[in-house]
C-alpha cells in the first residue's frame, strides 16, 4: 500500500520535453530517502497541458506541478514527498491562489471542459489493465454480453446520438446498423488510428493514455455486427501508442477479454494492429482498407460501401478512436445521459488539439455548441503577446477559418460547414493578426499536393495547379483573373475528385476567400502582403533619422545586403535582401521596418 | 475472465489504492505533521499506518495527506482530522497503534477519541 502516488505524465509531448528524465530521477531520489515503500510513481498518458510539460501530480494532495525539470526533483522529494511541504514555485500559477493551492478542476483551463474520451488521460496508468478495470473497465462489455441483444446495442448508440469524431460526422449506430443488415460468414470492425491532420493528436492521446477502452469498444462494435476480428490502423509514427496498445492487447488476452468466449458468452473477438506509414491519404476509409489488405493505400470507389464490402470484400465498420473512446461511456450511463450534452443535432463533447497562437496549447474536450470564443478566451487563454484574433482553422487541410465575425458560434457539425469549414478530427489552429491568410491556404494546399495519392486525376494535377497560383499570388505576380480560376477550379475539384481528400483539398482557399478577400486583393492589386509575410512583397526599409550608424545590423545581415558607415545611417540594398528579418531583430533603435 | 463478479472483484480491489488521486471536497482529511520534529519524534510509522488502514479498509473519503511544522513540536508526533463542517480534531504523540484506533473508533465510528486530543493532554 502506498500512501502517496505520484503521477508523471507520458504522452509523446511530455516525452519530448523531458519526462523519461524525471520519471529516473523520481525513482533515484525517493530510492536514496527511504520512499520506495510509501511513495508510487505512476506514468500516465496526456493531460491536455502540453504547453506546460513535463508534468506532475503528487496525490493525495493533486498537487499540480508544471515545467518540472530533473534538477527540481531532489527538492520535491526532500520537501513535498518526506516532509509534506509544497515547493510553491513549481506549482502550476493558475492553480495558486490567496486562500492557498485550488483545485486544477477549478482552473480556467479545465472548469469549462468535459472528459468523457479523455477521462483517463492522465489519471490511470495506461500499461496496467487493473487501474483501467478499477475505473469501471471492461463493465460495459461484459454487461452488453450478459444483457444487450446485438440490436439493443445498436439502437442504445443510436438514441445517443453519436457522431463519428474522425470528420465526417455519420451517425454511428447507423453506420453499425447497416453493417449488421448485411449477412456474411466474416465481418470485421476496424479503428481508424490514422490521424493525419496536421496539429490534431487527440487520438493519439487516447491511444496513450487509455489503450483500453479501444479495444473494449471495438469488441462491443464486433458484438453487435457479428464481428469476431477487429483491426487497428495506426500510423508507425506514434510509437508510444503502439507499445502501449501491444501492452493492452496482451493484458486484455491474459484476462480473456479478448479471445474465444469472452465472458462465457459464447462470443470470440480478438484484435491485431495494422502499422501505417502515415500517408494522410490512408485515413481515408476506402484507401485504409486497401491498405490493411497489404496494397498500396489508394481510395476506391464507393458504392459499394464498406458496410456492404469493405475490408477483404466483407462486411466492415470503420471509426475513428475518439468515437470508440465514447461508447463504453454511453452503454454505462445510458444513451440519455449522452444525448443531454450537446446540440440537437450534435450530441456529447469533442476534442480538440489548441494549437498556434494561443497560450494553452493543448488538448480539450468539450460539450457541443461551446463557442469558439469559450473555447479560445476562456480555457485557451487567450493569444500571446496581446495580439488580436484573426481567425481559427478547424479540420485541417480539409477544413476552413473561422473569423472573428463567427467568434460567438456555437461549435458543432453542421455549424462549422454551414460556415464553409468542418469538424474534422480536432484540430484547431489559431490565427492572429501576424498571419498572412494567403499563405496559410498556400501551406495548406502544399501539405495536400504531397499527400495526393496520384489516383485521380482532379486531386492530382487540380491541387498542384491550385498550389501553383497560390504561389504565383504571393509572390506578387497574381492578377484578378486568377482569382476567378483560382475559385473555379476549387469548385471542379470539390466536385470530380474521387475520394474525401481531394474533394475537401480545396476548402482551405474557398474559405480564406470568402473571409477574406481582401488579403487576396491586396496581393493581386497593391502587391502587399497586409500581414508582412509573403517575403515577395515586403522590403525591410532603415529610418535614416533614427539610425545611429551601430552597425549591429551591417554585422549580423547574412547576405552582406546591409551597408554604410560607422556612425551613419545605414542603407539596405533591396536586390541583395533576402528578407529573413534578422536585422530588425537586432536593431535596437526601431529604426528598421517592414513594409 | 469469465463472469462480472470476477471483473467485480478487481475493481474493488483496485479502487481502494486509486481512491488516492480522488479531488473531492467532501473529503475528510487527516494530516500528519511531517516536519523534522515530526519525523524524528516517529511520524512517518503513523503516516503509513494511517495511509495503509484508509485504503485496506476501503475509506473512499478519507485522504490522508502530511504537513508541515505546527509550532508544537514537544507534541508530535501530530495528527489532524478535518471534517467538512466539523471543527477540527488534533491528535497528539502519536503511535501506529493509536493512529489505528483513530481509524476504527474517529474515522469509521464517528467518536473522537478524547484521551489522545490535544486537549485533553494540555489540560
Amino acid at each position: 500500500m502506498y500512501r502517496s502516488h505520484v503521477l508523471v505524465c507520458g504522452g509523446t509531448g511530455c516525452t519530448s520535453s523531458g519526462c523519461p528524465k524525471i520519471i529516473e530521477a523520481l525513482q533515484t531520489e525517493i530510492k536514496k530517502a527511504g520512499l520506495k515503500e510509501e511513495v508510487s510513481v505512476v506514468q500516465t498518458g496526456c493531460h491536455g497541458l502540453c504547453a506546460l510539460g513535463p508534468i506532475m501530480i503528487v496525490y493525495p494532495e493533486a498537487t499540480f506541478y508544471a515545467l518540472v525539470k530533473p534538477e527540481d526533483v531532489p527538492e520535491i522529494v526532500s520537501e513535498h514527498l518526506l516532509k509534506g511541504r509544497i515547493v510553491n514555485r513549481l506549482v502550476y500559477k493558475e492553480t495558486v491562489t490567496e486562500e492557498g493551492i485550488k483545485s486544477l478542476n477549478d482552473t480556467d483551463f479545465y472548469r469549462k471542459q468535459h472528459r468523457i474520451a479523455l477521462r483517463n488521460c492522465g489519471v490511470i496508468n495506461p500499461e496496467n489493465i487493473d487501474e483501467y478495470i478499477a475505473t469501471d473497465g471492461y463493465e460495459a462489455l461484459g454487461r452488453v454480453l450478459t444483457e444487450y441483444t446485438p440490436d439493443q446495442v445498436i439502437q442504445t448508440i443510436l438514441d445517443s446520438g453519436l457522431r463519428g469524431r474522425g470528420g465526417g460526422g455519420f451517425p454511428t449506430g447507423m453506420k453499425w446498423k447497416l453493417a449488421k443488415g448485411n449477412d456474411a460468414d466474416q465481418k470485421y470492425v476496424c479503428c481508424n488510428a490514422d490521424e493525419g491532420d496536421p496539429g490534431a493528436f487527440m487520438d493519439r492521446s487516447v491511444l496513450e493514455g487509455d489503450p483500453h477502452v479501444v479495444l473494449e469498444a471495438m469488441a462491443i462494435a464486433g458484438y453487435a455486427i457479428g464481428a469476431s476480428q477487429g483491426y487497428i490502423y495506426v500510423r508507425a509514427e506514434y510509437p508510444i501508442a503502439v507499445d502501449r496498445l501491444k501492452i493492452a492487447i496482451a493484458q486484455a488476452r491474459e484476462y480473456g477479454l479478448l479471445g474465444k468466449n469472452i465472458f462465457n458468452s459464447g462470443f470470440d473477438f480478438d484484435i491485431d494492429l495494422r502499422l501505417g506509414a502515415g500517408a494522410f491519404v490512408c485515413g481515408e476509409e476506402t484507401a485504409l482498407m486497401t491498405s490493411i489488405e497489404g496494397n498500396r493505400g489508394e481510395p476506391r470507389p464507393r458504392p459499394p460501401f464498406p458496410a456492404q464490402k469493405g475490408l477483404f470484400e466483407k462486411p466492415t465498420i470503420l471509426n475513428n478512436v475518439e468515437t470508440y473512446a465514447n461508447i463504453p461511456q454511453i452503454i454505462l450511463h445510458g444513451a440519455e445521459w449522452f444525448a443531454s450534452m450537446g446540440t440537437e443535432k450534435s450530441k456529447g463533447t469533442k476534442v480538440f488539439a489548441l494549437g498556434g497562437k494561443i497560450n494553452n496549447t493543448g488538448l480539450v474536450e468539450i460539450p457541443m455548441g461551446t463557442t469558439l470564443r469559450e473555447v479560445i478566451d476562456e480555457i485557451g487563454g487567450g493569444i500571446p503577446n496581446g495580439k488580436k484574433f484573426k481567425a481559427a482553422q478547424t479540420g485541417g487541410p480539409s477544413g476552413g477559418c473561422i473569423p472573428m465575425e463567427h467568434f460567438d458560434i456555437p461549435i458543432d457539425y453542421d455549424n462549422l460547414i454551414g460556415i464553409g469549414s468542418m469538424m474534422g478530427s480536432g484540430g484547431l489552429i489559431v490565427m492572429d493578426e501576424d498571419n498572412c491568410m494567403v499563405d496559410i491556404a498556400k501551406f495548406f494546399l502544399e501539405f495536400t499536393v504531397d499527400e495526393s495519392c496520384g489516383k485521380c486525376t482532379p486531386c492530382r494535377i487540380g491541387t498542384k495547379r491550385l498550389y501553383e497560383m497560390l504561389e504565383k499570388i504571393t509572390n506578387g505576380n497574381g492578377t484578378l483573373e486568377d482569382l476567378d480560376k483560382l475559385e473555379e477550379l476549387c469548385y471542379y475539384i470539390k466536385e470530380n475528385a474521387l475520394c474525401g481528400l481531394g474533394q475537401t483539398a480545396p476548402n482551405p482557399v474557398l474559405s480564406t476567400l470568402r473571409f477574406f478577400k481582401d488579403e487576396y486583393l491586396s496581393h493581386v492589386t497593391d502587391k502587399k502582403c497586409p500581414a508582412g509575410v509573403c517575403k515577395a512583397l515586403l522590403s525591410y526599409i532603415i529610418d535614416a533619422d533614427k539610425c545611429k550608424g551601430c552597425t549591429l545590423c551591417a554585422r549580423i545581415c547574412p547576405n552582406g545586403a546591409i551597408i554604410g558607415k560607422v556612425k551613419e545611417a545605414h542603407i539596405i540594398e533591396q536586390d541583395k535582401c533576402i528578407k529573413c528579418g534578422a536585422c530588425m531583430e537586432k536593431c535596437r533603435f526601431g529604426a528598421i521596418s517592414k513594409k | 475472465m469469465k463472469t462480472l463478479e470476477e471483473l467485480k472483484a478487481i475493481r474493488e480491489s483496485m479502487q481502494s489504492q486509486m481512491g488516492l488521486r480522488k479531488e473531492s471536497g467532501e473529503q475528510i482529511r487527516v494530516v500528519v505533521g511531517m516536519a523534522t520534529c515530526g519525523i524524528a519524534s516517529g511520524a512517518r510509522p503513523v503516516l503509513n499506518a494511517l495511509s495503509d488502514a484508509v485504503q485496506a479498509k476501503g475509506l473512499k473519503n478519507v485522504a490522508v495527506t502530511q504537513t508541515g511544522c505546527i509550532g508544537l513540536c514537544q507534541y508530535e508526533p501530530i495528527v489532524e482530522v478535518m471534517e467538512p463542517g466539523k471543527d477540527k480534531v488534533t491528535y497528539v504523540k502519536m503511535t501506529p497503534e493509536k493512529a489505528n484506533e483513530v481509524i476504527d473508533q474517529h474515522l469509521i465510528r464517528g467518536q473522537v477519541i478524547k484521551k489522545y486530543t490535544i486537549t485533553e493532554m494540555l489540560g
